[in-house]
């Protein structure tokens, strides 16, 4: 594994592997009622978030304590960046005062990249732009392991705004990593130019390809985006790829419904679909944390030996 | 000019003239003199060197009047003479706007102050670029003005283009209109090549047809109106194949090509460098090759920089939200050898036609672009066509935006003669 998490292709299959038992062993953490070790004691993380973000942030917040690293967050609100100042100038500020790592959200593709000539601290990836989100794609990995048993020839369907999703990115690139068949689907216009050279099928029928997923993996979709001609309207889209019961109805017995959160219920997924005992989506909730202190005891915990 | 000086044994590549001899090159008063004006003049051994009409650049973004923090015309000039040019096009994306004849004579009067290599200010074809009412260009005419152009944007609608080339004609038959072509409606939010690494980069595309949509129009209206047209950095296969094909009918167009498009293409863009970040984009390595073979065989008449020099803290920022461009007068002639002369993709006579006499015939600047005889102005660029070195800052540009940072190129120029002066010697600006 680099010094950093940028990107999905930074992990080896074995990275993966590692880091997802590294997970199982933290997530016992969380059960305990006194829920920290002292892994990290006397690190410094920053969670340097210039984009709204709710769960990813407390996610890696909850992880970092759990760990007994110092955590500082810094949010775009009210900060220098609101007065102007680059993203280079803010991220050496944070440096000289001792991050150790910068966990960094931001709306532009590539930045975390950037980020990491500018700094020595090792850089996480928490969602950049349109590009990736390796975090949730290696819990989306981590929670289809635990129930399902396995990665390998695991049958993945991703419906819906792929082309606008970083999620939808990081967990192809992952899944066909570990062996897995992503099928991508949604109306074309919402479909990456030139998808299939990542490995994957795509569809554009969401009920032919229902019945030979193990997964169905639920996409939000933005009412904005209508309004940007890449549909007519939320409701043909929803009547054309929206995941209902009669919908899921189609999948074989004992398939997952994931979603990676925060759900349009009645756009992208029905309600009822989503209270499923079939879907999973607090668990990836739940793991989240895990994999986050994974990630961070990997990237953190090892550079001085000392902490592990 | 009371200089000079003769280069000895220079070898004189003049594609004007179709000469390619070992000869020596006598400078004096400004112009090309017979070899009796040798006697007692300044002797520059150019044995192994390459004489060659001075560099004339289609494309150049001075920034002056306005963003005087990104490049000067002083800056850009010497910039220019470095890279072996005698001439440029200023492009008119300046503020204000280079849409009246003050401002056109502003920009040259600069350039004449600096005196490193002559400036033609290109005109605005829509008053302030907002592409909406024709600008003053019979004003602009009057002051000398050839070529006219709304860089960075297409003329937005046929109806406005179509009108642009026939008002024209009252000036007689050598304005040109210059396109950018691409489509906004295509390209508005887009960043790079739209494609698979687009699609896995998270950026959103500006894709190839953006381009071809415009030649297309533009050829459309170009034989309709009987006008001339310049389209300005080709980047597409299928663009050269629009064009090849309407030179063939007879269709008045001229196209250029810039060094960055010949070298690079998308997949250069996996670490988000943000000086690789261009409008149009570097595209294939398909579209890269067409426009080599397109620039071979004459299908593109002329290397052009499109120099746009940035701030460094406006490049040095996340993808989407840093400027295109990339700056180029330093580094054309070296680039062109390095990946097109040296390798045998184009013989050295044609880069010289394409980095000079093409460009002049198109810019209409009569002093430039050979040919190199006795009683002709002495514009000229000397340059060592072996000459190892590695791209970077400083630069003679005030900025350092180069997206050939850190490559070795093989060629450099030594001397360039503007006006009969010596205004770069052994690489170095004099004045």
């Amino acid at each position: 594994m680099n010094e950093h998490l940028l990107s999905m292709h930074d992990l080896s299959a074995a990275d993966v592997t590692r880091i997802l038992d590294t997970a199982e062993s933290f997530r016992e953490v969380g059960t305990r009622v006194i829920k920290k070790v002292p892994a990290l004691r006397g690190r410094t993380v920053v969670n340097f978030f210039l984009e709204n973000s709710t769960r990813t942030r407390i996610s890696f917040e909850l992880a970092a304590k759990r760990l007994s690293a110092d955590v500082i967050n810094f949010s775009a609100g009210g900060s220098s960046v609101a007065k102007g100042e680059s993203l280079k100038d803010t991220a050496l500020t944070l440096q000289a005062m001792g991050a150790d790592a910068i966990v960094i959200r931001h709306s532009s593709s590539g930045s975390p990249l950037q980020l990491t000539r500018w700094v020595d601290a090792h850089v996480l990836n928490a969602g950049d732009g349109t590009h990736e989100h390796p975090t949730q794609g290696l819990l989306d990995l981590y929670t289809m392991r635990e129930k399902l048993g396995r990665l390998e020839g695991l049958r993945v369907g991703i419906v819906g705004d792929v082309l606008h999703s970083r999620v939808a990115r990081s967990l192809s690139f992952g899944l066909v990593k570990m062996g897995a068949e992503v099928t991508l689907v949604g109306p074309p216009t919402l479909i990456p130019p030139d998808a299939s050279a990542w490995g994957v099928q795509v569809s554009y029928d969401i009920e032919g390809v229902l019945p030979k997923l193990d997964v169905c993996y639920v996409l939000r979709v933005q009412r904005e985006r209508q309004r940007l001609e890449y549909f007519p309207s939320v409701r043909e889209y929803a009547r054309l790829f929206g995941i209902t019961r009669d919908r899921v109805a189609l999948m074989p017995e004992g398939g997952l419904i994931m979603h990676p959160g925060p759900m349009n219920r009645g756009v992208e997924i029905d309600s009822d679909v989503a209270d499923l005992p079939r879907s999973v989506i607090e668990e990836q909730v739940t793991n989240g944390i895990a994999v986050r202190m994974a990630l961070l005891f990997q990237l953190l915990g090892g550079a001085k030996g000392e902490a592990a | 000019m009371s200089a000079r000086f003769v280069f000895e044994g220079g070898r004189v590549l003049d594609p004007a003239a179709g000469d390619d001899d070992v000869r020596d090159v006598v400078v004096a008063g400004g112009l090309i003199a017979g070899p009796e004006a040798a006697e007692g003049a300044e002797r520059i051994d150019a044995r192994g060197l390459v004489i060659a009409p001075g560099l004339v650049d289609l494309h150049t973004h001075l920034r002056e009047p306005g963003d005087e923090h990104k490049e000067t015309v002083a800056t850009g000039t010497r910039a220019a003479a470095v890279g072996g040019y005698t001439a440029v096009a200023a492009m008119a994306n300046t503020q204000p706007v280079a849409d009246n004849a003050a401002v056109i004579q502003a920009v040259r009067e600069l350039a004449a102050a600096a005196g490193l290599c002559e400036v033609y200010p290109v005109g605005a074809i829509t008053k302030g670029l907002q592409g909406e009412q024709l600008a003053e260009m019979g004003e602009m005419v009057e002051a000398g003005v050839r070529v006219f152009s709304d860089d960075g944007h297409p003329v937005p609608t046929a109806r406005l283009l179509r009108n642009a080339l026939l008002y024209v004609k009252a000036f007689g038959d050598d304005v040109v209109l210059a396109e950018h072509a691409e489509d906004p409606s295509l390209v508005e939010g887009g960043h790079m090549h739209e494609g698979a690494l687009s699609s896995a980069l998270g950026l959103a595309g500006r894709p190839a047809e953006a381009e071809e949509i415009v030649v297309a129009r533009d050829l459309v209206l170009a034989r309709a109106t009987g006008g001339r047209i310049h389209l300005c950095h080709l980047s597409s296969a299928r663009s050269v194949e629009l064009v090849r094909r309407a030179r063939s009918e007879g269709i008045r167009v001229t196209a250029e090509v810039t060094p960055h498009h010949l070298t690079f293409t998308d997949e250069d863009l996996s670490t988000y460098d943000t000086d690789l970040k261009m409008d149009p984009p570097l595209r294939s390595a398909e579209d890269r090759d067409a426009l080599r073979a397109g620039l071979a065989d004459g299908t593109i008449d002329a290397v052009a920089t499109d120099h746009a020099p940035h701030a460094i803290e406006e490049k040095e920022a996340e993808f989407d939200r840093a400027p295109p461009g990339t700056i180029g007068l330093e580094t054309a002639l070296g680039v062109i050898l390095t990946e097109l002369v040296h390798p045998g993709f184009l013989p050295l006579s044609r880069a010289l036609d394409a980095l000079s006499t093409a460009p002049a015939r198109i810019l209409g600047a009569g002093d430039h672009g050979g040919p190199i005889e006795a009683g002709r102005p002495a514009n000229l660029t000397v340059f060592d066509p072996d000459q190892g070195w590695v791209v970077e800052a400083p630069f003679a540009s005030k900025a350092r935006n180069s997206a050939f940072l850190g490559r070795r190129l093989r060629g450099r120029v030594t001397h360039t003669v503007f006006q009969g002066a010596l205004v770069v010697a052994d690489g170095k600006p004099t004045r």
